[in-house]
């Protein structure tokens, strides 16, 4: 059983269309106290920086228990798109801290000649791990991004796999029992598929 | 690097799929959800489900079948059609759609772009403007589905846009929609001059080098596609497709 934190942000409809495509079981849940009993976390997430950090931390009970999930009884926690980026301490977008779960920084893409932000559309995760949730995961898959902001890791070790957009950022990232991916696995065909699928199977 | 989005659009008209030659003659296409199924199994880069007639007849979006739409979808979907309010989108985008559209209401109510923009981000947000040829050869944009004339130049009226907040623009020639001889690279161009959101041509795609031609000439972001994955060819039957990986390499 898969839980979808719904903290108010995010496209969880995506998300629970997936699971139920993939047969995992994924409910979404808002409530603390049943997130207590969570097995699995998926961390969702579209929009700022800021205004995701202050709804989680605007339910009562919500930030000790994500934090206890994921740093006491460390179960396996998959942050995706700007869910990935609540993992880090701290982003260029807003003044808020992040959860901090990942020694890293969110940072806003470069102006570059020619590129447009937000970096939106298919692109190219190449991986570079040998993480469980990189099981069968095929050199040159293509992924959905949509995003203005990217997360810059403090341990290259963290890495789970590398995109290309001017600059070379890390797509996916992962750490013990927590994970993140900038792109959308739930809108990204049978390739997103397949890291959903490792992600129930951790 | 990122590969042009080519973004099947499909029309929605009571429950059927359709499409149009200039905005009108409608033929039959299929069942939506069946058609993006198979969408779906030619993993297409995205997908736009436009409904002609919910503006006209005042419908709220039909949530029902967007519903089911969504559900045989893993890849992004838009959705436009009769969204006049910020709860309206909202139902849109719970259901499991990454984008809306809005075109009649965004010339009506322009604060609406602000307001949706606000809440969802300008990444969530399309805004289609369809333009026309008059008896004087002028271009301007049209609302309501192509039935109501206003007085808005397309260039300025994209640059308001992006300054309230739009993502992306649908600009669709109406002239040449449902044609296959091509888009209007002139309109395209003029407005991808003078805006820096991506731009999505629609209307006249017959083959792969005019979706070239747009890419490379008129500078488009994504090119939406309707005869060209609906039919086998101008004046033939259904038959839902799509251009190979291969063939799309050129455009790159």
């Amino acid at each position: 059983m898969i839980t979808v934190i719904n903290y108010g942000m995010g496209n969880l409809g995506s998300l629970i269309n997936m699971f139920k495509r993939i047969g995992v079981k994924a409910a979404i849940e808002s409530d603390p106290e049943i997130i207590k009993k969570a097995e699995k976390i998926v961390l969702p997430g579209v929009g700022a920086f800021d205004s995701a950090m202050s709804c989680i931390n605007k339910v009562p009970g919500m930030i000790e228990t994500l934090n206890h999930k994921a740093l006491v009884e460390k179960i396996p926690i998959l942050g995706v798109c700007l869910g990935m980026q609540l993992l880090t301490r701290c982003s260029e977008e807003g003044n808020l801290p992040g959860l901090g779960w990942i020694p890293a920084s969110t940072l806003r893409f470069p102006k570059h000649q020619g590129l447009k932000v937000p970096h939106m559309g298919w692109n190219i995760a190449r991986p570079n791990s040998t993480s469980k949730l990189m099981l069968n995961i095929i050199d040159e898959s293509r992924y959905y991004f949509v995003h203005s902001y990217y997360v810059l890791i403090d341990e290259q070790s963290n890495s789970l796999m590398k995109t290309n957009y001017g600059i070379e950022f890390d797509s996916a990232i992962g750490l013990q029992n927590i994970y993140g991916v900038q792109f959308h696995p739930e809108k990204s065909h049978r390739f997103g598929m397949q890291i959903l699928q490792n992600f129930a199977k951790l | 690097m990122l590969r042009t989005r080519i973004i099947p659009t499909l029309l929605l008209r009571n429950e059927s799929l359709v499409k149009t030659v200039q905005f009108r003659k409608f033929s039959y296409v299929g069942d939506p959800t069946n058609t993006v199924r198979i969408f779906n199994e030619l993993e297409v880069d995205e997908l736009m489900i436009l409904d002609i007639n919910a503006t006209k007849n005042n419908n709220q979006p039909n949530l029902k079948v967007l519903k089911e739409i969504a559900n045989e979808c893993f890849m992004p979907i838009a959705y436009g059609g009769g969204i006049r309010s910020l709860n309206q989108a909202k139902a849109v985008f719970d259901i499991g759609y990454e984008k809306i559209v809005i075109n009649t209401h965004s010339i009506v109510n322009p604060e609406l772009i602000e307001e949706i923009a606000k809440h969802y981000g300008s990444q969530a947000l399309i805004i289609s403007i369809d333009v026309k040829k008059n008896i004087f050869g002028l271009k301007t944009v049209r609302s309501n589905g192509g039935s109501k004339k206003t007085n808005l130049e397309p260039v300025k009226w994209a640059m308001e846009i992006e300054k309230r907040g739009g993502g992306e623009i649908l600009l669709t020639s109406i002239d040449n929609e449902g044609t296959w001889n091509g888009f209007d690279l002139e309109l395209i161009k003029s407005v991808t001059d003078a805006v820096t959101i991506p731009v999505i041509a629609h209307g006249g795609a017959g083959c792969i080098e005019h979706i070239e031609q747009v890419v490379k000439k008129s500078n488009a972001s994504a090119v939406a596609l309707g005869s060209m994955v609906v039919f086998q060819k101008k004046g033939k039957g259904v038959l839902v497709n799509f251009p190979e990986s291969s063939k799309l390499e050129i455009i790159k």
